[in-house]
C-alpha cells in the first residue's frame, strides 16, 4: 500500500473569528499518510485553530481542508472519523474507563464481543489492563492521559489529533509520555497531528514539524532540519538557544557573505539574503562556535567572559562578543582545556557555514 | 524519660494528650460561641415553633380538663350499658361549675364534634339544671332530654377522655374513629382533605416538570454564552426574584384574567372568540402559569451552577469519537446535569407543595392547595390543631421525599453551587 503523500491537506486556509484579524493566514501543508507532524508555535499562533478546524469544531473562513482526497469542511465532526485527545483528557468523568473506551464503538454499533476485545487490546497498548473498571477520578494524570489516547484510536481513526495532550503532567511524566506516544504510533502507523508549544517535545516525537507563527507556517521540516537549516529568524530564534548578530551584508558572491556589524564584520551563509546593502540577522548555535578551535576556521573573534554558569555535563558561558553581550557558548564537561574563569578573553572560532544570515528582525 | 506512664509529655510535663485538649477547649468555646447566636436563633425559631405545633395537633386536654370528675368516675364504666349513678352525679358538678363560669360553650362545641346533636341537649341540660334537686341525678338528667338515656351519648364523652389523640391526623386524611373505635372514612361527600392532598401533589409535580422543561435550555446557554450576554441573561432571570412575591401574582392576574392582554391576544389573532374567552384564572392553569414563572430561579440557578462546571470538550470529545450531537448530550452531557436536575426539582418541589399565596390569589376553587386549606382553619375555623396536624402532615411528606430521594438518587450528589 503506497502512502500519500497528501493524506490530510489544508489548501489556502483562512480563518478569522471575527472579521477583522485573520487568525489563520493562506495556510498548505500537506500531512503524510502515517505520518507524525507536530504544529509547533507560541500561543496565539493559530495552531490550535488549524486542529479545530481539522477536527470539525470550527469552519475555515476561506479554503477548504481534504482528508484522503475529500473536501471535509462539510462534514460534521462525527462523521469524520478523526480521534482527538484534549489538553484536559475530556474523559467522561460519569463513566469508568471501560465505558469511556467503549463509547466510541457503541455509537459505532459494534458488538458487545467485538467492544470488549478492541477494548482489552488499546488497554493493554497503554498498559493499563487491569484499570478498566476504575472511575477516571481514581486515575493520576499520567494514566487519564493514556486513556485518553487508547480513547482516541481504540476505533481506529485515520487521524489522531493532539491538542497539547501532555501540557498538565509534570516533566519526568511528560517525557516518558512522549517516549510512548511516539512507540505507539510506530506500533500502530496512524496520523498523528500534534500541537504543542514546548519544542522539546516537537523534535522529541515527530516526522516533521510546522512551525507556527502569526498565523503562517515559518517552516515545515523533519526535526533536525528544523534546528540546523532554520529558513528564518523566527524560527531560529524560536527552536534551540540561539546567538544572533544584527547587521547589513556588505559582500556577497558564491555562498558566503560578509555582514557588517555596528562593531566588526563577520563571515556567513546567506540564506534569505540576495544583495549587497540588506539588513540582516546572524544567528549562530552556541554548540557550533568553539573556544580556541584546532582547526582552522573563517570566523575568529575574541570574547570577553561575563558569566560562568555550571550545568552538570555542561557549561554556559556568556560573552561579550562584537557588541553582544548575550553570546552564549556550551562548553561540554569533558573538555580538559581552558581557562573558563570571569573576566577572561578567549578565542572563538566558527564556520561561515554555520552562521546563517536570516530576514532581519 | 516516660517509660514510667508510657505517656509522652510536652516540655513541661504535662501530658501531650491533656495538653492538646486544653489548647483544642479554647477554639471549641470560641466556635461554640461564633455559631451560638444562629444555633440559638434556630431553635428559637424553627425547634420551639414545631414542637408546639406538633403537641397543639395532638392535645385533648380541653375536654379533659372540664370535666375531671366524670371522667374520675368512669374509669371503672365499661361502656355497655348506662353509666352508674356515680358518673351522673360527676358530670352534673362538673357541668355545673362550667355553666357557671359560662364556658359551657367549648364542650358543647367540642363534644358536639364527637357526637351530632349533642349541643342542644346539653343546652337544655344548662337551662334545666337550676332547678336540679340532690340526689338521684342520673333520674333528673334523663328526663331533661331522651337522649341521656342513650349510651351512644355517654361513650362519645368516655371517648375524649385521654389528654392525647391523633384524631386530628385521621381527619387530614378523610377518616375517622367511629362510636366503635374503628378507623373508617368518612362519608363520600365529606372527603375533601384527600383531593387537596393529590392535587397538592400533582400542582407540585407539574410544576416541577414545567420549571425543569423551561429552565434547563435556559441555564445551557448561561453557562455556554460568553460573559458578556451570560450577565445580562441572569439578571433577566434572577429579576422576577427581586420583586415581591405578591406584585409577580397582581401581575398574572392582570394578564390572564377573562379581560386580560393574554385574553386579548388571543382574540385579537382569531384564536378564540370574544365572547368564548377561555378562563385561564381561578383554576388549575393560573396556579400553573404563576407557579412556574415564579418559582423557575430555584430550577435555574443549580442548573447553571452545575453546567458551568462541565468542560465545553467534553462534548467535543463525544462528537469526535463519532457520535452525533443528539447522541453525545443524552450520554455525556445529560449525565453530568443529574447533581443539578435533583437539587433543582427537589428545590422546586418542596417549595411547591406548600406554596401559599399564589394558589390563594389565582388559584380560585380548583387552584387551592392544602396549604390554603391550613390557612383556613388557621384564620376561619380557628381549629388551631387541626391546622397543626396537617402542616406537620406536610412535613413528613416533604421529609418523606427527601428521604426517597436520597435513597434513589443520594443527596450528595445534589450540587446547590
Amino acid at each position: 500500500m503506497s502512502k500519500k503523500a497528501d493524506f490530510v491537506k489544508f489548501d489556502k486556509v483562512d480563518k478569522s473569528y471575527d472579521g477583522k484579524v485573520l487568525v489563520v493566514k493562506d495556510l498548505n501543508l500537506d500531512i503524510e499518510e502515517g505520518e507524525f507532524v507536530t504544529m509547533l508555535g507560541p500561543s496565539g499562533s493559530g495552531k490550535t485553530t488549524c486542529l479545530m478546524m481539522l477536527a470539525g469544531f470550527e469552519t475555515p473562513t476561506n479554503g477548504e481542508i481534504f482528508l484522503d482526497n475529500n473536501p471535509i469542511s462539510n462534514i460534521p465532526p462525527h462523521k469524520r472519523g478523526i480521534g482527538m485527545v484534549f489538553q484536559n483528557y475530556a474523559l467522561f468523568p460519569h463513566m469508568t474507563v471501560f465505558e469511556n473506551l467503549a463509547f466510541p464503538l457503541k455509537v459505532r454499533k459494534m458488538s458487545q464481543e467485538d467492544i470488549e476485545k478492541k477494548v482489552d487490546k488499546a488497554l493493554s497498548m497503554v498498559s493499563l489492563g487491569g484499570f478498566a473498571n476504575r472511575m477516571p477520578g481514581q486515575l493520576s494524570g499520567g494514566q487519564q492521559q493514556r486513556v485518553a489516547v487508547a480513547r482516541a484510536l481504540v476505533f481506529d481513526p485515520a487521524v489522531v489529533l493532539m491538542d497539547e495532550p501532555l501540557g498538565a503532567l509534570d516533566k519526568n511524566l511528560r517525557e516518558s509520555m512522549q517516549y510512548e506516544i511516539k512507540h505507539i504510533h510506530e506500533s500502530i502507523g496512524v496520523t498523528v497531528v500534534y500541537v504543542t508549544h514546548d519544542q522539546g517535545e516537537a523534535l522529541t516525537m515527530s516526522n516533521r514539524i510546522a512551525v507556527f507563527n502569526d498565523g503562517k507556517v515559518q517552516q515545515l521540516s523533519s526535526p533536525d532540519k528544523l534546528y540546523e537549516e532554520p529558513v528564518n529568524s523566527f524560527v531560529a530564534e524560536f527552536i534551540g538557544e540561539n546567538n544572533t548578530f544584527g547587521g547589513e551584508v556588505s559582500e556577497i558572491s558564491n555562498g558566503t557573505c560578509k555582514v557588517k556589524l555596528e562593531k566588526g564584520e563577520i563571515i556567513a551563509n546567506p540564506i534569505s539574503v540576495k544583495s549587497v546593502g540588506e539588513k540582516t540577522t546572524v544567528s549562530i548555535r552556541p554548540e557550533r562556535a568553539l573556544i580556541n578551535p584546532k582547526d582552522k576556521m573563517d570566523n575568529n573573534q575574541k570574547g570577553k567572559i561575563e558569566e560562568v554558569i555550571y550545568h552538570g555535563d555542561h557549561t554556559r558561558v556568556r560573552l561579550n562578543l562584537l557588541g553582544n553581550s548575550e553570546f552564549i557558548l556550551k562548553v561540554p564537561n569533558s573538555s580538559q582545556n581552558l581557562d573558563i574563569k570571569l573576566g577572561n578573553e578567549i578565542n572563538i572560532g566558527w564556520n561561515s557555514h554555520d552562521a546563517r544570515a536570516l530576514d532581519p528582525k | 524519660m516516660s517509660s514510667e506512664t508510657g505517656k509522652i509529655l510536652t516540655t513541661d510535663g504535662i501530658p501531650l494528650e491533656e495538653s492538646l485538649k486544653q489548647a483544642e477547649k479554647k477554639n471549641k468555646i470560641k466556635a461554640l460561641l461564633l455559631v451560638a447566636p444562629l444555633l440559638l436563633f434556630l431553635i428559637i425559631t424553627y425547634m420551639i415553633p414545631i414542637g408546639d405545633m406538633f403537641s397543639r395537633s395532638i392535645d385533648d386536654k380541653m375536654v379533659t380538663n372540664m370535666l375531671p370528675k366524670t371522667y374520675k368516675a368512669m374509669e371503672n364504666w365499661d361502656g355497655k350499658e348506662l353509666p352508674p349513678e356515680e358518673v351522673f352525679e360527676a358530670f352534673y358538678l362538673d357541668y355545673k361549675i362550667l355553666v357557671k363560669n359560662k364556658t359551657a360553650g367549648k364542650l358543647q362545641t367540642q363534644l358536639n364534634y364527637e357526637k351530632n346533636g349533642f349541643k342542644s341537649v346539653l343546652k337544655k341540660l344548662a337551662r334545666k339544671q337550676k332547678k336540679f334537686e340532690e340526689g338521684n341525678y342520673k333520674e333528673q338528667i334523663m328526663k331533661v332530654h331522651k337522649r341521656w338515656r342513650n349510651v351512644e351519648y355517654w361513650r362519645a364523652i368516655k371517648r375524649r377522655a385521654p389528654s392525647y389523640t391523633y384524631s386530628k391526623y385521621l381527619k387530614g386524611i378523610d377518616m375517622y374513629s367511629n362510636e366503635d373505635g374503628k378507623i373508617v372514612q368518612v362519608s363520600e361527600d365529606r372527603r375533601i382533605h384527600r383531593i387537596l392532598w393529590i392535587r397538592t401533589v400533582e400542582v407540585a409535580f407539574f410544576v416541577t416538570l414545567f420549571c425543569f422543561l423551561m429552565a434547563y435550555p435556559i441555564a445551557h446557554l448561561l453557562a455556554t454564552l460568553p460573559m458578556k450576554y451570560s450577565n445580562l441573561l441572569m439578571i433577566c432571570v434572577l429579576l422576577p426574584f427581586w420583586t415581591s412575591l405578591l406584585v409577580r401574582t397582581a401581575s398574572w392576574m392582570i394578564l390572564l384574567q377573562q379581560q386580560g392582554i393574554v385574553n386579548d391576544f388571543f382574540v385579537w389573532t382569531g384564536l378564540v372568540a370574544d365572547d368564548n374567552r377561555p378562563e385561564m384564572m381561578y383554576n388549575k392553569t393560573g396556579t400553573y402559569v404563576a407557579m412556574t414563572q415564579i418559582l423557575l430561579p430555584f430550577m435555574v440557578l443549580p442548573l447553571y451552577s452545575v453546567m458551568k462546571t462541565i468542560s465545553p470538550s467534553l462534548m467535543r470529545a463525544g462528537k469526535s469519537l463519532g457520535a452525533t450531537p443528539a447522541v453525545a448530550f443524552f450520554k455525556v452531557y445529560f449525565p453530568l446535569t443529574i447533581p443539578g436536575i435533583g437539587a433543582g426539582c427537589l428545590l422546586v418541589f418542596i417549595l411547591a407543595i406548600g406554596y401559599y399565596i399564589t394558589p390563594a390569589l389565582v388559584g380560585g376553587a380548583s387552584g387551592t392547595l392544602i396549604s390554603n386549606q391550613i390557612a383556613y382553619h388557621m384564620k376561619s375555623t380557628l381549629d388551631w390543631s387541626f391546622a397543626s396536624a396537617m402542616g406537620l402532615m406536610l412535613l413528613t411528606g416533604v421529609l418523606a421525599i427527601y428521604w426517597i430521594y436520597n435513597k434513589l438518587v443520594g443527596v450528595d450528589n445534589i450540587k446547590l453551587g
